[in-house]
């Protein structure tokens, strides 16, 4: 537990206390995932070459420590001769991109249809619940296959479908904590004064469940940027030749004998982002818990 | 009463699969003119037409939708648009194998993580859990097709131990459900040390130490028992889980079961089929849930007086 101040005091006012708290797991995950960040918006600066630039003379170069491989193409080639590493950087922005997209929409839907069921409770929470139990039974990666495929593969699609499928997560959160918050003084205060329900709900009881909502959002966006990875693998995701690190790997998995590199690198990325995004959400969690609430 | 909850939870059950069935319906009915893609790019209007009618999907969608319902009631799931035979058959064919699949990837999983869940709740901090939780964190990091693949590259290429595709002996299965059971090893064990370190501070455990039983009977006759629960019925759900997940996974390896011909259908355009997994996964979702929760009001004493 090492005091942050420099950080604390210019932090917005729900993440002071995790700061605060910032243990070696959640520095550890922090730094992950903020350098993951910084290089997907540096990417135009820090990427070698043109991820869309062909060099068909130079295809399947190994990395630059294979005795075949050369400095110029650090992490070697593609079946395209394009350069791996300034590929693999690119393709950083759209798992983030996406990932952060996704759970926008879905953090949406999820905290509304949550926030009604735990604040109306009854017949409400009783249709609500319904609604949760209906998305659980169905298979999301089925259903987003199925979707993007009839809706033609692209970014934009990807997106909405798995955007409006991954809310189920949000909403039982939210309207558990919402539930108990709702009980809360603060809250029978609000509407003694005559607040309306919107405004109870969105500037009274929203602020002191965000804590709860982050970590949600944090493992969230681990889901999705796996789910899209694997759809994208499937080859109904983002098509070529965007470089994103699920296609990059359904393109190199035919090389696999020969090319192992073309499976190693994004697979790793992703992982690595992965670690990074679920050591957070889980320390962030253990924070949270451990406040109580 | 253990009846009423048997009863209302069977009846949210059927509503659920009802609701699951409309919905999958109209997702796939609503989200592309299906005489459209099926008449392919190049059909002229009057095709396009001929097709709608022939196929019936003129009519009103709620009418299709009824009509639907009532050939699935009684086993028809209508014809492959492929393979030209009836979906029903098809299903029976792969369904085994995605099954043998799920059960082997559970057991593996099972075998692993609760052991490792009891350890790491006795010994907590101790070398071999925090051993557990990393390996835990690892799976839940690690994309299940990456692993796959490393696995493929590891043992099929370079060693040349196992074969790398295909479903005609037992080894194919190997890759496989190595690579699902590390998928669902780390909630199978996060559960068994959360429940097992719950029920180890329990008030009726220390009477237990208490009287002087053996830490062995303790452990293994008194608290086992209670932390189970929970684990078995998350077994459930994620066996249940497993058979709509191995997409993926029954893509990479040519497993021969129903996440395969649902990749396979969803690319030719097969309706009926991508229409009827959808359905069937969910439907046996709907099951493991409902036998979850069955056994747990069964096997929960507290639950009954709910």
């Amino acid at each position: 537990m090492l005091p942050l101040d420099v950080v604390e005091r210019r932090s917005s006012n729900f993440l002071r206390p995790f700061l605060r708290s910032a243990d070696g797991a959640m520095k550890f995950g922090g730094l992950i995932v903020g350098s993951i960040i910084l290089i997907a918006i540096l990417a135009p600066v820090i990427a070698p070459h043109d991820p869309y630039d062909q060099e068909l003379s130079a295809r399947l170069l190994p990395p630059a420590w294979h005795a075949k491989g050369t400095w110029a193409h650090p992490l070697g080639t593609d079946q395209l001769g394009r350069d791996y590493m300034s590929r693999l950087i690119y393709g950083s922005r759209i798992s983030i991109l996406i990932g952060m997209s996704i759970v926008a929409i879905s953090a949406t839907i999820g905290t509304t249809l949550g926030g009604l069921a735990g604040y109306f409770k009854g017949r409400v929470d009783l249709f609500i619940t319904f609604l949760i139990t209906v998305r659980l039974s169905m298979p999301a990666s089925l259903v987003a296959l199925a979707v993007v495929s009839l809706v033609g593969n692209s970014l934009r699609s990807v997106i909405l479908v798995l955007g409006f499928l991954l809310w189920d997560r949000f909403a039982v959160v939210t309207r558990t904590v919402v539930m108990h918050a709702s009980t809360l003084e603060y809250v029978a205060a609000a509407q003694c004064l005559g607040c309306s329900t919107v405004r109870i709900l969105v500037r009274e009881i929203l602020p002191n469940i965000a804590s709860s909502l982050v970590v949600v959002a944090t493992l969230e966006i681990a889901h999705a940027v796996l789910l899209e990875a694997s759809l994208s693998f499937l080859g109904l995701g983002v098509q070529p030749p965007t470089p994103s690190w699920g296609l990059m790997m359904a393109e190199g998995k035919d090389q696999i004998f020969f090319s192992s590199w073309l499976i190693v690198f994004p697979g790793a990325a992703l992982f690595l982002l992965m670690v990074g995004v679920n050591v957070l959400g889980d320390s962030l969690r253990q924070f949270a818990g451990s406040k109580g609430g | 009463m253990v009846y009423r909850i048997v009863i209302r939870r069977t009846l949210l059950s059927i509503t659920v699969a009802i609701t699951v069935s409309a919905i999958g319906f109209a997702l796939l009915r609503l989200s592309g003119d299906l005489a459209q893609i099926l008449a392919g790019q190049q059909a002229t209007l009057e095709e396009v037409e001929v097709i709608r009618k022939a196929y019936g999907l003129d009519r009103p969608l709620q009418k299709q939708y009824l009509d639907w319902l009532k050939h699935m009631a009684v086993g028809d799931l209508g014809q492959s648009l492929f393979f030209q035979r009836p979906v029903a058959s098809l299903l029976f064919e792969r369904l085994p194998t995605t099954m043998i699949l799920g059960c082997l990837s559970l057991a593996l999983a099972m075998a692993i993580a609760v052991p490792l869940g009891i350890m790491g709740a006795i010994w907590k901090g101790s070398m071999v859990d925090r051993t557990a939780l990393i390996l835990s964190s690892l799976g839940q990091s690690m994309p299940s097709f990456w692993v796959a693949l490393l696995l493929v590259w590891l043992f099929g290429v370079t060693l040349q131990w196992t074969p790398i595709s295909g479903s005609q002996g037992w080894r194919n299965f190997i890759l496989p459900s190595i690579t699902l059971a590390f998928y669902s090893l780390p909630i199978i064990l996060r559960l068994t040390r959360t429940e097992m370190i719950e029920v180890l501070q329990s008030d009726y455990l220390r009477t237990a130490r208490a009287k002087g039983l053996t830490r062995f009977s303790i452990v293994f006759k008194h608290a086992l028992r209670n932390a189970m629960r929970p684990v078995v019925a998350v077994g459930a759900v994620q066996l249940g889980y497993l058979l709509g997940g191995s997409i993926v996974i029954e893509t990479i390896f040519a497993i021969n079961g129903i996440g395969y011909l649902a990749w396979e259908s969803i690319l030719r355009s097969d309706f009926p089929i991508v229409q009827s997994i959808l359905v069937v996964v969910s439907l046996i979702y709907v099951i493991m849930t409902l036998a979850a929760d069955l056994l747990n009001a069964v096997l929960d004493p507290r639950q009954r007086g709910i």
